[in-house]
């Protein structure tokens, strides 16, 4: 029976469309996610507990994390710490150096808004002013359970992004 | 350090610095200095054997607004032959130069530079008195009371441009305008 009905459902496909389109997105959005290479980019003490995160007790090679320490060859940049004026243009760099798609984590309360130096001279507030921001990660400073929570939340918004198929087409 | 030896020290400081007016704290011994006696007084902390202050531990500068003679500097001196330590400070006008004592420490170099960073104090000698801290193209001295907190200027990326960008400070909202000022 599942077979005849997944027989018809493609041969509605192909009676609209003429086409059939299978799930290639999925294929890709399992693909990035499944090494998602963050970029270092230890800034402060939040900078420690992404460390541990990585460390043999949360283990991000589980899901295919290997920290780079190259732009180039990196997914997402984890910034981890305090961003000063000083650093504001280097941080926009290393983001500009890295490929597409490329996707950035703000962790702690520093990065998410300048947290503790948010009234300071020197402190950027908020990094999202520098480069654009998927997930907000907060904490001061978040543990590495709550790094790990924030990372699965990437996932799960890459696995919503639909590359190829954007959904055109579909029972308009 | 122990008032035994805290006496002892400022018995041999009285002996071998006549003249300066040494101060008598709690747990620490304040020797007052003037910018033409430093380098000879420092020196002389650094050599003499019974005082052996062999090591610079920090120097700090320190901004009393209401001080006809507005900046301080203080040195804190450690023997680690004999275990004990001293305070040294000096008055600085504002724009006086400094003779820098990186010919005695080496490592005064960096506190040097972290006093004009942050005090705009200005040391003569000093082979190389760059910001240290703050940005390269920062404005201001902001560990002068007279600074805002918040600071002159921000940054953010434009786009437009490509570039990050420093603009004048904009908090946006009016009840935190008062960190806008220093107490």
């Amino acid at each position: 029976m599942g077979m005849i009905e997944g027989a018809t459902a493609i041969g509605r496909e192909v009676a609209n469309r003429g086409f059939v389109l299978a799930s290639a997105d999925k294929l890709v959005n399992w693909a990035r996610t499944s090494s998602m290479w963050p970029m270092t980019f230890g800034l402060a003490c939040c900078a420690v507990e992404m460390m541990h995160a990585g460390a043999s007790r949360y283990d991000l090679d589980r899901f295919g994390i290997v920290f780079r320490a190259s732009p180039r060859q990196s997914d997402v940049m984890i910034v981890a710490g305090t961003v000063t004026y000083k650093m504001a243009p280097a941080l926009r760099k290393l983001y500009d150096q890295m490929a597409e798609p490329r996707w950035v984590i703000s962790m702690g309360s520093c990065a998410n808004g300048g947290g503790y130096f948010h009234y300071g001279y020197s402190t950027v507030r908020g990094c999202d002013r520098i480069i654009p921001v998927d997930i907000y990660v907060p904490g001061c400073p978040p543990t590495a359970e709550a790094l790990l929570y924030g990372i699965l939340q990437l996932h799960k918004k890459i696995h919503r992004t639909n590359t190829l198929y954007s959904g055109w087409g579909e029972s308009a | 350090m122990t008032s035994e030896k805290l006496d002892r020290l400022q018995m041999e400081v009285a002996a071998r610095l006549p003249g300066f007016h040494v101060e008598r704290l709690a747990d620490a011994l304040v020797v007052h200095v003037t910018i033409g006696s430093l380098l000879t007084t420092m020196a002389r902390l650094r050599d003499d054997i019974a005082l052996d202050f062999k090591l610079l531990v920090d120097l700090a500068g320190v901004h009393y607004p209401d001080r006809e003679i507005p900046f301080e500097l203080v040195y804190q001196l450690l023997s680690v032959h004999h275990n004990h330590r001293i305070r040294v400070k000096l008055s600085v006008k504002e724009g006086e130069l400094v003779p820098s004592v990186a010919r005695i420490w080496s490592c005064s170099d960096w506190y040097e530079r972290e006093a004009y960073d942050m005090f705009g104090i200005l040391f003569s000698g000093h082979t190389d008195l760059r910001r240290i801290l703050n940005d390269y193209d920062f404005h201001g001295y902001p560990l002068r009371k007279d600074f805002p907190v918040v600071g002159l200027v921000e940054s953010r990326y434009d786009a437009v441009r490509g570039m990050v960008v420093k603009e004048p400070v904009r908090l946006g909202k009016e009840d935190r305008e008062p960190f806008r000022q220093s107490p």
